[in-house]
């Protein structure tokens, strides 16, 4: 078992006393101040649940309790771009398991992981609702429809060359 | 001079689709022109035409469908300029004989009434269209018992699934004693396929604000909240603008339009879990909680948000509301059959011709909405199924098209309505393979509280996927339809109650399919990768060496001008040879 450290290391502290201040004036819930640790950090580091436990006298274990029961938090840094693939109904139907197998191999991932340069993450979600334009992907928020395999990798070259 | 207003659809689908550069082209090719006005609006359903592009002048409406820089450059010299509308190009028209015309002829609009009409970041235009004059009729002259009656009179059934009749839960509400109570908006929309509740709270979110606010005053709240989904980020913003201006204009806040009513709403965001679009489940969410659900009674009428009695309905339910308390529930009643009254919205999508959201009314054969409005199965392909009500629907065969869609009909089917989601099948999609993919969603979806529910359906799913592989057993038909029982009787929610009814609505109306997956290890749609493999006919290969340079794996090998050859073990079946060869040379087995 891991013990843990009392000290938080300085840079956390710091980047998380705005939630802190945040939480503790609005009695908040752990929703939201899970949301506030990601968008400070892009994930949830392990640092931060433990700081935040202490300076809230909030159990680490009710904090991941809430954060692993949903889907939209992470507890590893993604990629420039989050490539969340549609693997709803319409999708499925319109084969986007064909274009999930294709990304992975371009790029050499698997769902749920990063390319070694840190510019992909990739991540299977339900239905974007954007169904009558199935397949799609959303690429940090922005939609694209109407893919095939060949496309999608198109698509996700055409953000690298930008970046 | 003729005052012209060009609308750009731009709700997801829209931008999706290529919307943007669009905007941009019309922005600066009308730019300075004041009697041309730009208007960025909603989705106006036709999602399989987008980007759209509509041209009212002096009232006389045009859609322009599949529209490109280029062509929105063409709509402004030719029709905006020239007095002459693209005929090729027109989708919709009042002038012309337009494709679609049909399509929108067969429908109604009572939850899309604004949709694709009105820019939805602006209040007055919702105003402009009889927004926020139910709430002031309601506020003025009706008494809260009056509201409910008026409900009850429209036979207005909850549209997020279940079909629970809205005058009846208000009732409940507003009988529960409390001293706060809470008017809940489920904006979670989990199904996959769906999305109609997207559409309206991207393109009219005052209908929902004013329909929470009408429900506050009957049920005797002043908190409403609107659960949104975090995928759904462009309608958490028109949401938040939207309530912003309501504010403003004090119609949302206290003492409202100075008649003494306080109502307010904020915005809670999902996290991503399907469970949590369960009513209690939801609720659990709402307080920051893991959303596991709880058993009911009590029901939320009772103890809901922190404790307090609460008013839970679906996006489409109060949509509905402020049409009916101005033309009278009578109204709404008349469209539909005995026991599901008004109209309904299905999002269409799959192997569909007109893929898109489209509102009919209550009772009109499943046929005609797939076949007359949705214009059936493209590329000349044969209808297989249709899967109605998601992860907790079933899969109809052509046999049971001419079921109406209501309640109580869907629901003899073994399917369900649920929100409203009609994904169809064409003869390419295998139906055991469907069936697998509705349990790995609710195999992940599972909040894991009831052992039926988080391993009865593991255990579903492992013998789908055996099947699928070809490594199914005669008596694995029985075993899962004994389990799909099981999980259903053993389970707290409806996830777990209805997860098992694709499966069993595929084994009712498909056994042949699963029986020769399981007997003939064959798939007869031919997408099972386990049981399908490729080859190229020695006689028609020329050796264009298209096929091994198009192989992501490198299974195909072979030299130029002569025959090629797929290493089976190293082919991952993703069809991709079939498409680029020129000769036809490459079919699946
Ligand atoms: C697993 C599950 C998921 C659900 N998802 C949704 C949803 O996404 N949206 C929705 O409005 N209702 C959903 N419901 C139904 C709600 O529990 C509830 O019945 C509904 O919000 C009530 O509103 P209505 O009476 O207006 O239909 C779901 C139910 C279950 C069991
Ligand atoms: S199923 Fe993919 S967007 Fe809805």
């Amino acid at each position: 078992m891991k013990t843990v450290p009392k000290e938080t290391p300085k840079d956390v502290a710091k980047a998380l006393e705005p939630v802190i201040k945040r939480y503790r004036e609005k009695k908040g819930n752990t929703i939201s101040l899970l949301s506030d640790i990601q968008t400070t950090f892009g994930y949830i580091p392990e640092d931060a649940v433990d700081h935040v436990s202490r300076v809230l006298n909030l159990p680490s274990a009710e904090i991941y309790g809430v954060a692993s029961f949903y889907a939209m938090f992470r507890f590893k840094p993604e990629g420039k771009y989050v490539v969340r693939l549609c693997r709803g109904t319409a999708c499925h139907v319109q084969g986007s398991w064909l274009i999930g197998e294709q990304l992975q191999r371009h790029f050499g991932i698997p769902e749920g992981g990063t390319t070694e340069d840190n510019m992909f993450s990739l991540h299977y979600v339900a239905c974007l609702g954007c169904c009558s334009l199935a397949p799609v992907m959303m690429v940090n928020g922005t939609v694209h429809g109407r893919l095939s395999p060949e496309l999608a990798v198109e698509v996700l070259e055409s953000y690298r060359s930008k970046a | 001079m003729d005052k012209i207003t060009v609308k750009v659809g731009m709700a997801s689908c829209g931008i999706a689709a290529g919307s943007r550069p669009v905007l941009k082209e019309l922005q600066k090719t009308l730019a300075g022109r004041s009697e041309v006005e730009i208007k960025e609006v909603g989705c106006l359903g036709l999602c399989f035409h987008e980007p759209l592009v509509e041209v009212d002048q002096n009232g006389k409406r045009t859609v322009y469908g599949e529209v490109t820089p280029e062509i929105a450059a063409r709509i402004v010299s030719e029709h905006i300029d020239g007095g002459k509308i693209l005929e090729d190009r027109a989708i919709l028209s009042d002038e012309t004989d337009a494709c679609e015309n049909r399509m929108v002829e067969r429908q109604v609009r009572v939850v899309l009434r604004n949709s694709g009409l009105i820019d939805p970041t602006r209040i007055e235009e919702y105003i402009a269209r009889q927004g926020y004059e139910a709430l002031k009729k309601a506020l003025s002259s009706m008494t809260p018992e009056q509201v409910i009656e008026e409900i009850l009179a429209s036979g207005l059934r909850g549209r997020g699934g279940a079909g629970f009749p809205t005058g009846l839960k208000w009732k409940f509400a507003r009988a529960s004693r409390g001293d706060e109570k809470y008017v809940v908006c489920n904006a979670d929309e989990g199904d996959p396929g769906a999305f109609m509740d997207r559409s309206v709270l991207e393109g009219d979110p005052h209908s929902i604000i004013e329909g929470m606010a009408v429900c506050g005053y009957a049920i005797g709240s002043t908190h409403g909240v609107i659960y949104c989904r975090a995928e759904y980020p462009l309608a958490i913003k028109n949401l938040s603008i939207a309530l912003d201006q309501a504010r403003e204009k004090n119609l949302l806040g206290k003492n409202i339009m100075g008649m003494g009513f306080e109502f307010d709403i904020y915005i809670k965001e999902g996290a991503g879990a399907f469970v949590c679009g369960e009513e209690t489940a939801l609720m659990a969410s709402i307080e920051g909680r893991r959303g596991m659900p709880r058993p009911r009674p009590p029901f939320p009428a009772n103890r809901g948000v922190y404790g307090k009695p609460t008013n839970i309905n679906n996006v489409e339910t109060f949509a509905n509301i402020a049409w009916i308390i101005l033309n009278g529930g009578k109204a709404f009643a008349a469209y539909g059959t005995e026991k599901s009254k008004g109209s309904k919205v299905f999002a269409l999508a799959g192997k569909i011709s007109k893929g898109g959201l489209v509102e009919v009314p209550m009772g009109m054969p499943i046929r005609d909405v797939i076949f007359d409005v949705g214009g059936g199965i493209p590329n000349g392909k044969k209808f297989k199924a249709v899967q109605l009500g998601g992860p907790s629907g079933g899969c109809l065969p052509e046999s049971m098209l001419d079921t109406p869609v209501d309640y109580e009909s869907i629901n003899a089917t073994g399917a369900i309505m649920g929100s409203g989601g009609m994904v169809v099948m064409d003869e390419d999609t295998c139906i055991v393979d469907v069936a697998k993919f509705f349990l790995t969603f609710v195999q992940n979806e599972s909040c894991g509280k009831c052992p039926f529910c988080r391993i009865g359906t593991k255990r579903m799913l492992e013998i789908l996927e055996r099947i699928c592989s070809g490594k199914g057993k005669p008596e694995d038909i029985g075993l899962l339809e004994d389990m799909a029982y099981k999980v259903k009787d053993g389970s707290l929610c409806g996830l777990g109650q209805t997860a098992p009814n694709p499966v069993l609505t595929t084994i009712k109306y498909f056994r042949d399919e699963y029986e020769a997956h399981i007997n003939d290890k064959r798939c007869p749609a031919k997408v099972c990768t386990a049981l399908i493999h490729y080859t190229i006919d020695p006689e028609k290969c020329i050796g264009c060496t298209k096929c091994a340079r198009q192989c992501p794996v490198n299974a195909i090998s072979g030299e130029i001008k002569k025959l090629h050859v797929i290493d089976q073990d190293a082919c991952v079946r993703c069809g991709q040879c079939i498409k680029v060869c020129p000769v036809k040379a490459i079919s699946v087995e």
